[in-house]
């Protein structure tokens, strides 16, 4: 307590210096990386609460053939409006904002010694477009239509106003286009922050994981976004101003939009898989006490990931006939070998290490364990024939969502609880985050395994119900208690959150022997980050700085590391802030 | 007729090429003996020709990936179990280890490779179409039905959702829910190479049937080209896969391998059926024949959906 004490009274004796609005006002005014980085935080975490309580009630109408208990089921309609909310809502709301927006706007800037990001007011901007476009989106409950209810992947002719008409669809639109351009400007900030803010001495092989996974990111919102955005235009203006980009009829071309639609897609699934990457990529080594195995071969493979994900778009299309399937399958293939030179490279870190099973690590072993068979299930689909027997069964759903799931919401709050002390100068309870693993761990397992099977017998995704008699009922049963198990999770996590805000314990500015940067500020930071910073003579400066004599072995660097000298901070100034050396 | 061309054609290629003869053989040889004895995986073994390949593949990789799994899945437990905190003593900071990294970067390229290779292998045998099909169908997917043609022999079948179910059934079996044959029925001849030519006539659906491990989309402005040839007798269901609006649950359809003359009895029955239709419904209706894969059902295609099927079933009896 006495710490936390202490630390506020540097906070408010900091804060004289930077006269500026407090409380509500601050979150709304503030172009600091930080205030923006919980905004999003928070906006995110809400989306992914609603999203989740819509997988229940989808989980809820698919307990029995006919829907729901006792014949209290959902309509066609509620639940087609559901589950695609459900999906808009987790992908471009949730599992992108909560890495891109969230995360990397806190944590990049930290870890590479930035006192902010490139552009603050740009940033601002960004968060205010997601803000508005995640509203817009769920304004559609609210119009006399419902919501948008063709998937969250919003497929032409489905999409045209002669299958869906009313302002929901439209708002859908327009939402997508809104955060699509706030992702642009994000990826445009974090581009240009990771170039030209890295403090003297982080040089490109010495940037932590996270922050190269985060660039490539950025990199492939560069490349996807704008083709997404071009699609989101076409289909407007179907529907709006007569033109017949997606209509036969007109002589337009429907698979344009699957074209479209998946270039920003695939890519889309590594903007959403990379960032987590980078996330588990920084917990292993540190709670493993290593350096991470095979550095330079983690950022090869991202690398790697990012440039096969763009020559994978028509994998979703195999059955679609129109797409050459050898070429994509290959390409689909190869991105094995990347992911699995990462998943061998954080065994290889764990390898003779020490363990120490906190919290965020545990996560990030749900994390292995789920993305494992979530890749395994992935080769599976790269293969044109077996995706003609299982595309758009629940086979795939199981498989997105164990990839999805591993990556978005085990990495993604490993991440949180891995931070959390960083952006608020508390702990979270030990106990309660341990509970809420096993609760998630078991669940996840039960509510994704049977989906498998359900989709090899041949259960189509999207379906507001199933005939009895196929033995289905069942299975769904298990999958939707496992959902539950899940929601139960979170509330565990609600609990620790109102725990540590309400009792807090103090955690000090490196409570897990980081390697990087941030955990070199206070906690949380001050205003513009850093007063001073330890040299930069590895990707892991602040290891080194605390542990002069546990520098990593065969750091092929060879440029004065290792010498076992205790080294002084730097001071930051004004002349030297954000130079290259 | 088409099978033995097709086998005679295929065997005298191979008689020309005794190397690949040789290699075909070396890869299929396994697999095929092996397929006798395979378990299903939790799969479908394939009801036709194609589908049993698509099994042969997703058997091979789902070993392949229990196996991967496996050794992966035993290294992270080990590490966790092995590793975990015991002292607070500073383990060697190794970093990298070349000739491990290059290891487990060539290995997996291999891997994937040798699977490229069945999985090319596999979906030129599932893509394949033959050039003389005993049928030729045309099968057009609307919101939220399906309407078969048989073109060549002027019927045509269609119905609409769950709520629309077939009267067709085997050895004089009606084709009730119990069986899973909701919605109309394809029907086609067992044992042999039925042509499907794909449309839609309005948005994206998918021609689906589980028990074939086969699915394509049917899609505005695409026509798509795909051969079945179902193994056995059987009744086989299917539905819409692709999600396709508000009845998109409810599409349902489900195919009947009949035997071949079985098949042309029910074929010429239908046949006659739609022309007496056609004689005794209005005019208004005769512009658009049941034939057409453009047009709405007409009075006579209704008629010949209702009226099938008595034939059939002596038939088959």
């Amino acid at each position: 307590m006495t710490v936390l004490a202490e630390r506020q009274a540097v906070h408010d004796d900091h804060s004289e210096h930077h006269e500026g609005p407090t409380g509500l006002l601050k979150w709304m005014t503030s172009t600091d990386h930080k205030v923006i980085g919980m905004n999003y935080m928070v906006t995110s975490l809400v989306m992914f609460f609603l999203a989740g309580l819509m997988a229940l009630a989808i989980r809820y109408q698919l307990l029995s053939p006919g829907g729901g208990i006792a014949g209290h089921g959902l309509s066609n309609q509620q639940f087609n409006e559901l589950f695609t909310m459900h999906g808009s809502l987790m992908l471009y709301l949730f599992a992108g904002p909560f890495a891109f927006g969230g995360l990397a706007n806190y944590i990049l800037p930290l870890q590479i010694g930035a006192p902010d990001m490139a552009f603050p007011r740009l940033n601002a901007l960004s968060y205010w477009l997601y803000l508005s476009g995640s509203i817009t989106m769920m304004l559609g409950f609210l119009t006399a239509g419902g919501a948008a209810a063709f998937g969250w992947v919003g497929y032409a002719p489905l999409s045209e106003p002669t299958f869906s008409p009313g302002a929901g669809p439209d708002l859908w639109i327009l939402a997508i286009a809104l955060t699509g351009f706030s992702a642009i400007f994000t990826a445009v900030n974090l581009v240009t922050t990771t170039f030209y803010l890295r403090v003297p001495g982080l040089t490109m092989f010495r940037l932590p994981l996270f922050t190269w996974g985060m660039l490539v990111t950025a990199i492939l919102i560069l490349i996807a976004f704008p083709i997404l955005t071009a699609a989101m235009v076409f289909l407007f203006a179907d529907r709006h101003f007569g033109t017949h980009v997606y209509t036969v009829a007109g002589g337009g071309v429907p698979v344009l939009y699957q074209n479209l639609f998946w270039f920003f897609g695939h890519p889309e699934v590594y903007i959403l898989a990379l960032p987590y990457f980078g996330i588990v990529s920084e917990i292993i080594p540190v709670f493993s006490k290593k350096p991470m195995f095979g550095y330079k071969g983690m950022v090869f493979a991202t690398m790697a990931i990012g440039a096969l994900s763009t020559g994978v778009w028509a994998h979703h299309m195999f059955t679609t006939g129109t797409v050459l399937l050898p070429f994509f399958s290959l390409l689909s293939l190869l991105i094995a070998v990347p992911t699995g030179i990462k998943f061998f490279n954080w065994i290889g870190t764990m390898w003779r290490g020490q363990i120490h099973f906190a919290v965020p690590m545990l996560f990030c072993v749900g994390f292995l364990f789920a993305f494992l068979m979530g890749g395994l299930t992935g080769i599976m689909l790269a293969a044109p024939p077996i995706d003609f027997a299982t595309h758009d069964t629940y086979f795939v759903v199981a498989h997105f969502h164990q990839v999805l799931f591993g990556t978005a919401v085990f990495a993604g709050f490993a991440g949180f609880y891995y931070w959390y002390p960083k952006f608020t100068g508390r702990m979270l309870r030990e106990g309660l985050g341990k509970l809420h693993f096993w609760l998630m761990f078991l669940g996840f397992w039960l509510t994704f395994m049977p989906q498998y099977k359900l989709g090899l017998e041949g259960m189509p995704r999207r379906v507001a119900t199933y005939v009895p008699g196929l033995g289905w009922q069942f299975l769904n049963e298990l999958s939707t208690i496992g959902a539950l198990i899940i929601a139960s999770s979170f509330a565990v996590m609600l609990i620790n959150l109102w725990v540590s805000w309400r009792s807090p314990v103090a955690a000090g500015d490196n409570p897990w022997d980081g390697h990087t940067l941030e955990w070199f500020a206070t906690s949380p930071p001050v205003h513009h980050n850093f007063e001073r910073l330890p040299p930069v003579r590895s990707e892991r400066p602040v290891w080194d700085f605390h542990h002069p004599d546990a520098i990593a072995l065969s750091h092929s660097n060879g440029n004065g590391n290792g010498n076992g000298k205790v080294r002084q901070p730097i001071t930051v100034g004004s002349g030297s802030d954000g130079e290259p050396e | 007729m088409t099978a033995p061309t097709t086998g005679s054609t295929g065997a005298a290629a191979l008689k020309r090429h005794p190397r690949r003869l040789a290699l075909i053989a070396a890869i299929s040889l396994p697999v095929v003996l092996g397929g006798c004895q395979l378990p299903t995986f939790q799969g479908y073994r394939g009801s036709t020709h194609q589908g049993h390949d698509e099994f042969l593949l997703y058997a091979g990789t789902f070993i392949a990936a229990i196996v991967v799994g496996v050794i992966t899945a035993a290294l992270i437990i080990w590490s966790i179990v092995r590793y975990r905190h015991r002292s607070d003593q500073i383990p060697r900071q190794f970093q990298y280890h070349f000739g491990l990294e290059i290891a487990y970067t060539i290995i997996p390229v291999v891997i994937v490779l040798i699977l490229f290779g069945f999985t090319v292998w596999t979906e030129n045998n599932v893509d394949n179409v033959a050039a003389h099909p005993a049928q030729i169908i045309d099968v057009n997917a609307f919101q939220w039905g399906w309407q078969f043609n048989y073109a060549d022999k002027h019927v045509s079948v269609e119905g609409e959702t769950l709520s629309d179910p077939d009267p067709i059934g085997l050895n004089g079996v009606g084709c009730a829910p119990a069986n899973h044959c909701y919605g109309p029925g394809l029907v086609v001849p067992a044992g042999e190479t039925v042509r499907i030519y794909l449309r839609s006539k309005d948005t994206v659906h998918g021609f689906y049937v589980p028990e074939f491990n086969f699915s394509r989309y049917a899609q505005p402005g695409v026509l798509n080209t795909f051969d079945l040839t179902v193994q056995h007798v059987g009744v086989y269901r299917a539905q819409c896969t692709q999600f396709c609006g508000l009845y998109h649950s409810e599409m349902f359809f489900h195919v009947v391998a009949l035997p071949p003359a079985q098949f042309q009895a029910w074929l010429s029955s239908q046949q006659s059926a739609t022309v007496a239709a056609k004689r005794s419904s209005s005019s208004a209706t005769s512009g658009s024949s049941a034939t057409s894969g453009s047009s709405a059902a007409s009075a006579g295609t209704a008629a010949a959906v209702r009226h099938r099927s008595t034939s059939t079933r002596e038939a088959a009896a």
